[in-house]
């Protein structure tokens, strides 16, 4: 009996196949012939740079972080001066950087929305504009924008002696654009506090209403307790702390302005550059977005007796998020990676601090690593939010 | 009776005058709210402010020939500046007397992409024409044969590098994009990994840190007395660059394809090969054609990034002209030059582009 069942299977089986003919085996070959060609071709590398480090002996490694960079930084969001290390230089790129991308995507974010929306207006004349405004920025590279703002204010905008006053208290010069802002007080601490304090409470009243709503069926008027709110805290702490008006007003001493809020003309050049055209992608995507509601969603929802801002938080807004929000990371990501441009108008964020550091210490490697480790961190950590948002937003199918 | 009744309804009432004709365009479209008349107000008033005071700057005040001293006497717009550089700010350092030669390439570029608009000659040979277009255009840069003076690529320059860089970078980036979008869909752990982090590590990064690794650690992985010119090192930063964007674009063609198209050719017994050659990969990449004109246009607009690491593009080329003395000041008028060429190039692409879409998805 035994003897009969292998047989049967010899039968059925033919002789063993070669081995090259067996996918498994073949696919390990080919993983394996791969990785080692991509193994050679990064030995190889290496020992070149190896050999090429040694001949001009550069010494490897981080070990420059803690020598002195002897390079003054244009501005910097915190102190610093060429006496201090490499590191903290460093530091300061990204933190210039840090604060170009935050402002840029508020920025970005406001404009790109009215022009998306402008996009979609009745009024032919706004549409036109606006489609007319997408079309160019998005058509000329953000380099060559970068350099005509920058040509702008350095070229065409007058010295501060003849400063352009569009408004009071903002003035133009080539220097840069200097602005009035409310002078220091201990009261900006407590409205700070007292918003944050807002939002906690906010966050607590509206979980309260969810839970009320769904056990009693009793709404509550969330949205305008919580604008009350949050407008409300901030101003009664600064009517407690004294309600200080005074402004610090820009002042023209000699040669230049003193007081007030200066930002400098790489930073405005930069800012403006990368706004103006990053805004013309988000208006697209807003666009995109609105337009990939049906009709039939809004009309449904009105049929059910629901108030218009109902209609816009509860039906048109959590449909047209999920159109947009995902290519919108990627725009606020692209405008991330554009302000490395900052290097070609001189304006101190990372790329150009460690462009200098190269240049000074010959750490090419290194150098050329931490951009990429710093940008990737910044990308990779995008894409986790993201994902985390797309399986919190995924339509729930059966 | 009956006839006054029919009189009536054939003399056909008309719909008021303020609902037809330029009175009810208006009506409908700028003035049909409260709001929208304020917006077009607004709107109009803007537009008178800024549209003469250009039109006055840009045309009346201008001066289109003279030297830059004159220029500066004139006021307005010094459209001089363009008229009396144009050779150096297209061609560059190209040696002057040879200009017709990347003035014919370029020539010979555009035609081909006249030529390749049209779907019905997407055939093989166009794919043939492309390529001997491609080495005619090389060999009329760098010279050498038939006759042709050599030319070094330092002196390649202007519009035509930009040109260049975009074209040979897509080109050369198109193979490997599709190799890599493959290596990704593949079941191969090793493989399927190896992609995914090249794809998705370039993808991350700026181009500008793939520019500075080409001119400055390139040198360094090359062994002792090799050099590479520095518009090759470009060139190969801005192909694996453009590579990771087209691995995307062309998985997203191969995601389309459906399931039945795979499982149909594995039936019939091709391998893995011939499976991708002649039925996923002509329906993916017909599908990827009009994301592709995308990345040529993102492509041709990047390559002006070259000039942080000091490419004389036509981007740099400007700016050469406007650090003479003779020029300087004129910064505006130079740039709105050559922003008018790259929205030319761009508006044209992308307006194919969409055309394209469209027949596409059509399916006509």
């Amino acid at each position: 009996m035994a003897q009969e069942v292998t047989d049967s299977t010899e039968i059925t089986t033919p002789a063993k196949i070669p081995f090259w003919y067996d996918p498994t085996k073949r696919a390990i070959i080919y993983q394996v012939v791969v990785l080692g060609m991509v193994g050679m071709i990064g030995y190889y590398l290496f020992t070149n740079t190896q050999a090429n480090l040694e001949r001009q002996s550069i010494a490897t490694g981080f070990g420059f972080f803690a020598k002195e960079a002897s390079f003054e930084i244009g501005e910097s969001p915190i102190p610093y001066s060429a006496a201090d290390t490499y590191a903290r230089a460093l530091l300061v790129g990204v933190l210039n950087t840090l604060k170009v991308a935050f402002i840029g995507i508020i920025l970005t974010l406001i404009l790109g929305t009215i022009i998306g929306v402008a996009r979609l207006s009745t009024n032919w004349l706004v549409a036109k504009l606006a489609g007319v405004y997408i079309e160019v920025m998005q058509d000329i590279p953000v380099l060559l924008q970068l350099f005509f703002w920058y040509s702008i204010s350095y070229e065409i905008l007058p010295s501060p002696r003849q400063a352009l006053n569009p408004f009071t208290g903002v003035f133009l010069t080539n220097r840069g654009l200097i602005f009035a802002v409310p002078e220091a007080h201990p009261a900006h601490g407590y409205m700070a506090l007292a918003f944050l304090g807002g939002c906690v409470a906010v966050w607590a009243l509206s979980r309260w209403a969810k839970r009320r709503q769904e056990k009693t069926g009793k709404p509550f008027p969330v949205f305008l307790v919580s604008i009350a709110i949050l407008l409300g805290l901030p101003v009664a702490a600064w009517m407690f702390g004294g309600a200080p008006l005074k402004m610090d007003v820009p002042v023209l001493r000699g040669f230049n302005f003193q007081g007030g809020l200066t930002l400098s003309p790489e930073f405005t050049a930069l800012l403006l550059g990368l706004v103006l055209y990053t805004a013309a992608f988000v208006a697209e995507i807003v666009r995109a977005g609105i337009q990939a509601i049906s009709r039939g969603q809004v009309e449904a929802a009105m049929s059910m007796g629901l108030k218009p801002g109902q209609v816009l938080r509860l039906v048109i807004l959590p449909q047209a998020l999920r159109v947009i929000i995902p290519p919108l990371t990627s725009q606020m990501m692209n405008l991330t990676k554009n302000s490395t441009l900052a290097v070609a108008i001189g304006f101190p964020d990372f790329v150009s601090v460690a462009n200098t550091t190269i240049n000074q210490t010959g750490q090419a490697i290194e150098g050329v690593g931490m951009i990429m480790v710093v940008y990737l961190f910044f990308s990779l950590s995008t894409s986790a939010f993201m994902n985390w948002y797309n399986k919190r937003t995924a339509l729930v199918e059966r | 009776m009956v006839d006054s009744s029919q009189s009536i309804q054939s003399e056909q009432l008309k719909p008021p005058i303020t609902r037809i004709g330029v009175i009810g365009w208006v009506h409908a479209n700028l003035f049909s709210s409260v709001f929208n008349s304020f917006l077009t107000i607004v709107t109009l008033y803007f537009l008178w402010k800024i549209v003469p005071a250009f039109v006055r700057w840009a045309f009346i005040d201008s001066s289109w020939n003279t030297t830059g001293a004159a220029c500066r006497a004139a006021g307005g717009a010094c459209w001089s500046i363009v008229a009396k550089n144009f050779r150096f700010i297209i061609f560059g350092f190209f040696p002057y007397e040879s200009h017709w030669r990347p003035l014919l390439a370029m020539i010979i570029l555009f035609t081909l992409l006249f030529i390749s608009r049209n779907r019905r000659y997407w055939k093989k040979w166009l794919g043939y024409v492309w390529l001997s277009g491609l080495f005619v255009m090389g060999l009329l840069l760098k010279g050498g044969l038939f006759g042709l003076p050599p030319v070094e690529s330092t002196k390649w320059s202007g519009l035509p590098l930009t040109l260049l860089l975009s074209v040979f970078g897509l080109t050369a980036a198109y193979p490997l994009g599709v190799l890599l979008a493959l290596g990704r869909q593949s079941r191969m752990p090793a493989i399927k990994s190896l992609c995914i982090v090249y794809i998705e590590t370039i993808r991350g990064v700026p181009l500008i840190s793939l520019l500075f690794m080409s001119s400055v650690m390139f040198p360094l992985f090359l062994p002792e007395g090799i050099t590479i010119n520095n518009i090759l090192r470009a060139q190969v930063a801005i192909i694996l660059f453009t590579a990771a964007y087209i691995a995307e674009v062309v998985r997203g063609g191969l995601q389309a394809i459906s399931r039945g198209q795979y499982e149909a050719a594995e039936s019939l017994g091709l391998n893995y090969y011939q499976k991708m050659r002649l039925i996923i990969l002509p329906q993916a990449l017909k599908i990827v054609i009009p994301p592709s004109v995308g990345i040529l246009i993102s492509a041709f607009k990047d390559t002006s990034l070259v000039v942080i690491i000091g490419l004389f593009d036509l981007l740099k080329t400007t700016q050469a002209t406007l650090s003479d003395p003779r020029w300087m000041g004129f910064s505006v008028e130079a740039y709105i030059f050559i922003a008018l060429i790259y929205f030319a190039g761009c508006f044209s692409m992308s307006s194919y582009s969409r055309r394209l879409e469209r027949e596409l998805y059509r399916g006509t």
